[in-house]
């Protein structure tokens, strides 16, 4: 009862104001017709709105999958730069009791953290439980792997140049056949994941243009075809807003479905490689997975689609609308 | 509610349309403008709705100086207009009623003000039944009707027609006259533009003659 009241005298009020002053209620009212309203005649023209919105689509997925291909790299990267170490493979003669002797030895060494020796059986073991050559290695008179031993440098000694000091040094030891720093192409990806970064970069700005354009060429055509509508409500008294909106919410409507699209393309490209990563990351031991799009990144590419569709209807509209005028 | 003077309007090129008009149509009264096609009728009603601007010359409109306001105070100004045009520029992918309530929409009024207005205009025109029906399956009849209540539904003070009744047959153009004439009763100022000189002549409003662009023939209101 009460609420009616207020509605009524609210209603006197605004046109006492006159009609130039909208109250906030019939301003978002409005704005949320015309929002419907454009989504409608997408709708009625939907196979030609679906396919520039699949273009659009197309055009996002790409740099997005790409950057979160390369952030799972990076992911990947990290998660074994923490644990830098050192494989130290013997020379194929060296008993194991001079193995573990030498083991014993290194393990003192001030920059040594810890070391894991493996010796030639338990290499055999875990190479035939998760190589799946087990028949193959059966066959085999003896042993042909060597002892190895797993050297993780103190926190003071994992940078770069201090690991390739202590690889020198146990490389210089008699018994050892190889040592090899699992850092270096821990620092090569990061390397190549830096490159790839500017490439999709450069290539993101790039689509975001592709976009625009798309999108500022759709309602360049659109005002084209709304011609006689938009003279016969400019001389009812439109203003130049009123006329824009609807374009506005248009471009939005091709930006906003556009993301989603491309949300959708890349979740499915995703699922399409989880399956092979694993079993590849399995092949390395390693429990590695492909993570999906974040619900944060999901927002940012929205966010994303919905600017590029205004700034792309802004633009042509701001090229197009003000040279129809009545005559 | 029109004073022009001293108004001239030549197009670029150099084709003067209209010389040294000097004219003043009172608050609420109703005239014709005649003239043969081409002596400027319709380049005068343009100039009052701003859709043309004029080369020389002062236009006041409802007592305002309108010959050099900005552009974005020109929509404003026309919704104090209602325009009716001879071939009624109805948006056709729309119903009668949505026709009828784009002024209103432009203008920011609330939906249930919308609805009752343009209720009340289709009502007067004798389309209530029609409002849910689209412009095309409307008679020629039928859609200046139409044109008229999105006219009139803002309720203006100054209605402009030009050549309203030009597709019409005699009955309905009388028709829509009076019309005309039962809205003029009620305070609105009405200007038609016309070159149906039987049917002006059978009502009785001053009349503004033209002739290549000049104002020849002017009786004031009440004469």
């Amino acid at each position: 009862m009460t609420g009616r009241r207020r509605g009524r005298r609210r209603s006197v009020r605004v046109r006492k104001a006159g009609p130039r002053l909208l109250s906030p209620r019939v301003f978002l009212q409005r704005h949320a017709q015309v929002a419907l309203e454009s989504l409608g005649r997408l709708y009625r023209n939907r196979l030609t709105s679906i396919m520039t919105a699949a273009v659009i689509g197309i055009a996002l997925a790409l740099p997005a999958g790409l950057y979160l291909l390369l952030d799972n790299l990076h992911r990947l990267g990290e998660s074994w730069n923490g644990q830098v170490s050192i494989s130290v493979f013997l020379k194929g003669d060296v008993p194991a009791p001079q193995a573990e002797g030498l083991a014993a030895r290194i393990r003192q060494w001030p920059e040594v953290a810890a070391l894991q020796l493996i010796t030639p059986a338990q290499a055999l073991e875990e190479f035939s439980t998760r190589s799946g050559f087990a028949d193959a290695l059966e066959a085999l008179d003896e042993n042909p792997l060597p002892a190895v031993l797993i050297v993780s440098p103190r926190s003071g000694y994992t940078a770069p140049e201090p690991a390739a000091q202590l690889q020198d040094r146990l490389r210089g030891l008699p018994e050892v056949d190889l040592a090899q720093l699992d850092l270096e192409w821990v620092q090569r990806l990061a390397a190549m994941i830096d490159i790839a970064r500017r490439g999709i970069l450069v290539m993101g700005a790039l689509l975001a243009l592709t976009v625009l354009l798309v999108i500022g060429n759709t309602i360049r055509l659109e005002i084209q075809n709304r011609r006689a509508e938009i003279v016969v409500t400019k001389l009812i008294g439109a203003t130049n807003a009123f006329v824009r909106r609807p374009f506005l919410y248009c471009g939005l409507w091709y930006g906003l479905v556009g993301a989603l699209l491309a949300w959708l393309l890349v979740i499915g490209g995703f699922r399409l490689l989880a399956g092979p990563v694993t079993r590849l990351a399995g092949l390395y031991h390693s429990d590695f997975m492909l993570d999906a799009l974040p619900l944060t990144s999901l927002g940012a590419l929205l966010a994303c689609g919905v600017l590029l569709g205004l700034l792309g209807s802004w633009l042509a509209v701001g090229r197009h609308l003000s040279a129809i005028e009545p005559s | 509610m029109i004073r022009f003077t001293n108004v001239s309007k030549r197009y670029p090129g150099g084709f003067e349309a209209l010389i040294n008009i000097s004219f003043h149509m009172e608050k609420g009264a109703m005239a014709f403008l005649t003239g043969h096609s081409g002596a400027g009728k319709s380049t005068l009603l343009k100039l009052i709705a701003l859709i043309e601007r004029g080369t020389r010359g002062q236009i006041f409109l409802d007592g305002e100086n309108v010959s050099d306001v900005g552009s974005r105070r020109i929509p404003y100004l026309r919704r104090k207009i209602g325009f009716i045009f001879q071939d009624h520029h109805l948006l056709f992918d729309r119903t009668v009623f949505d026709n009828v309530a784009l002024p209103l929409v432009i203008a920011g009024y609330r939906h249930q003000e919308i609805g009752r207005r343009v209720r009340a205009a289709l009502d007067k025109l004798g389309l209530l039944s029609k409002e849910r029906l689209y412009p095309i399956t409307l008679s020629g009849g039928e859609q200046q009707r139409v044109g008229i209540a999105r006219a009139v539904v803002n309720k203006p003070m100054l209605l402009l027609a030009d050549e309203p009744t030009g597709n019409l047959d005699p009955d309905l153009s009388r028709e829509i006259m009076q019309l005309f004439a039962l809205f003029n009763e009620v305070g609105v100022s009405v200007l038609i533009a016309s070159h149906d000189i039987p049917l002006i002549t059978a009502f009785d409003y001053p009349v503004l003659g033209l002739e290549h662009g000049r104002l020849v023939q002017y009786a004031a209101a009440g004469a």
